[in-house]
């Protein structure tokens, strides 16, 4: 795929939101947005998890199964890879970075069945995408995840105390908030003509 | 076993249809939801897709779950939750290409669906192959219907049509409701359809 470093980045970062545009990792979108906070704790566990398992996924993918013609077993790999990958990163963080580990350890085991994660590796290979560039997408990606969830968490934190009506407390306010902000990134469409 | 739990057995499956359904009541499995229901067939083959492997895992789980280590448990769920995943992504690409390419990425996701995984944890782990066909058949009909109602709505005002079969005016047609369309309509759909769901409930409980 042509497009240049620049151009990837922010299409992964505004453009093609993962989470408001392309819909993928909504759990956690809805789950930890309700304080800043978790928010940021979680978008932290995100970015390190989804760069460090787009790389090894891409290694994986191009190193191995793409030679021995079992690109079949890809969806199978890869969520075992990640799977192991969190544990990995949980156990390392633990015994030799502790200020890490507390700030986003408890978010770690959630992330195994983040479908933003696995979202990114499929995506990854499905844009014919190469290392350089799937780093990239992986970085512009969880900080698009970042900015969005905790942009969420902050409107979140004033709906909480704002007067809304029975039927809409909770959830659906949330959703509408929700629509409103994507109305607001769908402004980024064709910025710089970019399209991916 | 005793006639007394017959009534019992066949509440796993009406539950997961209305009172505990997987996506408005328990808000899970939201991501195919919201991408793929931009028209009602393509959310009818993200719901059937879906089922087809949220039926299969369940039954499989629950089949062998007393063999499975509880300690392992999740990895093992994971493995057969993918084979099946693999399964269906081969047989849309051969027999649905078209289908395919619109849910794209969301047939792998399907492996990541909290709805699967959740079930297989809560219920086929624990429960015997009738009873979590049951529970499984019941959860895919209620996440079907849903996704199928969005795909119906959106549908509707984005396009004029309904399984695309024209319902509409032409000049509804000329300029219809695009915004439906869009990830925006999406959650603004979903979030009516949670507030309906809520005031029938709040009502309920007086």
């Amino acid at each position: 795929m042509h497009i240049s470093p620049a151009k990837l980045f922010l299409a992964a970062f505004l453009i093609n939101n993962i989470l408001l545009m392309r819909f993928i990792g909504l759990c956690p979108f809805f789950g930890v947005s309700t304080s800043v906070s978790t928010a940021t704790g979680m978008s932290v566990a995100v970015m390190f998890v989804m760069l460090l398992s787009s790389l090894v996924t891409w290694v994986l993918f191009h190193g191995i199964l793409l030679p021995l013609g079992l690109v079949f077993l890809r969806t199978a790999v890869f969520i075992l890879v990640i799977a192991s990958l969190v544990q990995f990163v949980e156990m390392a963080l633990k015994k030799y970075i502790h200020s890490l580990y507390s700030a986003m350890g408890i978010y770690l085991p959630l992330i195994t069945t983040n479908c933003a994660i696995l979202g990114v590796t499929f995506l990854n290979i499905d844009y014919k995408f190469n290392p350089l560039q799937a780093t990239i997408f992986a970085v512009g990606t969880g900080l698009g995840f970042a900015l969005v969830i905790i942009l969420f968490a902050t409107i979140r934190e004033r709906l909480a105390d704002a007067p809304i009506s029975k039927s809409f407390k909770g959830y659906p306010i949330a959703f509408v908030a929700a629509s409103l902000l994507s109305l607001a990134f769908m402004g980024f469409t064709g910025l710089f003509g970019i399209s991916l | 076993m005793i006639p007394e739990n017959r009534p019992s057995r066949l509440k796993y499956f009406t539950s997961g249809i209305i009172l505990e359904n997987p996506i408005l009541i328990l808000m899970i499995g939201l991501c195919p939801t919201l991408a793929t229901s931009v028209t009602a067939q393509d959310g009818l083959g993200m719901g059937i897709a879906a089922s087809f492997v949220l039926i299969c895992s369940n039954f499989v789980i629950s089949l062998i779950r007393k063999i499975i280590p509880s300690s392992i448990r999740i990895p093992i769920f994971i493995i057969i939750i993918s084979s099946f995943v693999t399964i269906i992504d081969y047989v849309l690409q051969a027999f649905e290409p078209g289908l395919y390419q619109v849910l794209g990425v969301f047939v792998p996701l399907i492996v990541v669906n909290c709805i699967i995984l959740g079930r297989a944890e809560a219920f086929a782990y624990h429960h015997g192959i009738i009873d979590s066909i049951l529970d499984a058949l019941g959860k895919a009909v209620g996440f079907t219907l849903v996704i199928v109602l969005m795909g119906i709505i959106r549908e509707f005002f984005s396009a004029g049509t309904i399984f695309g079969a024209i319902v509409t005016p032409a000049g509804f047609r000329q300029s219809p409701v695009l915004f439906m369309i869009f990830p925006p309509g999406a959650f603004l759909l979903i979030g009516i359809l949670k507030s309906i769901v809520n005031r029938l409930n709040e009502n309920k409980g007086k």
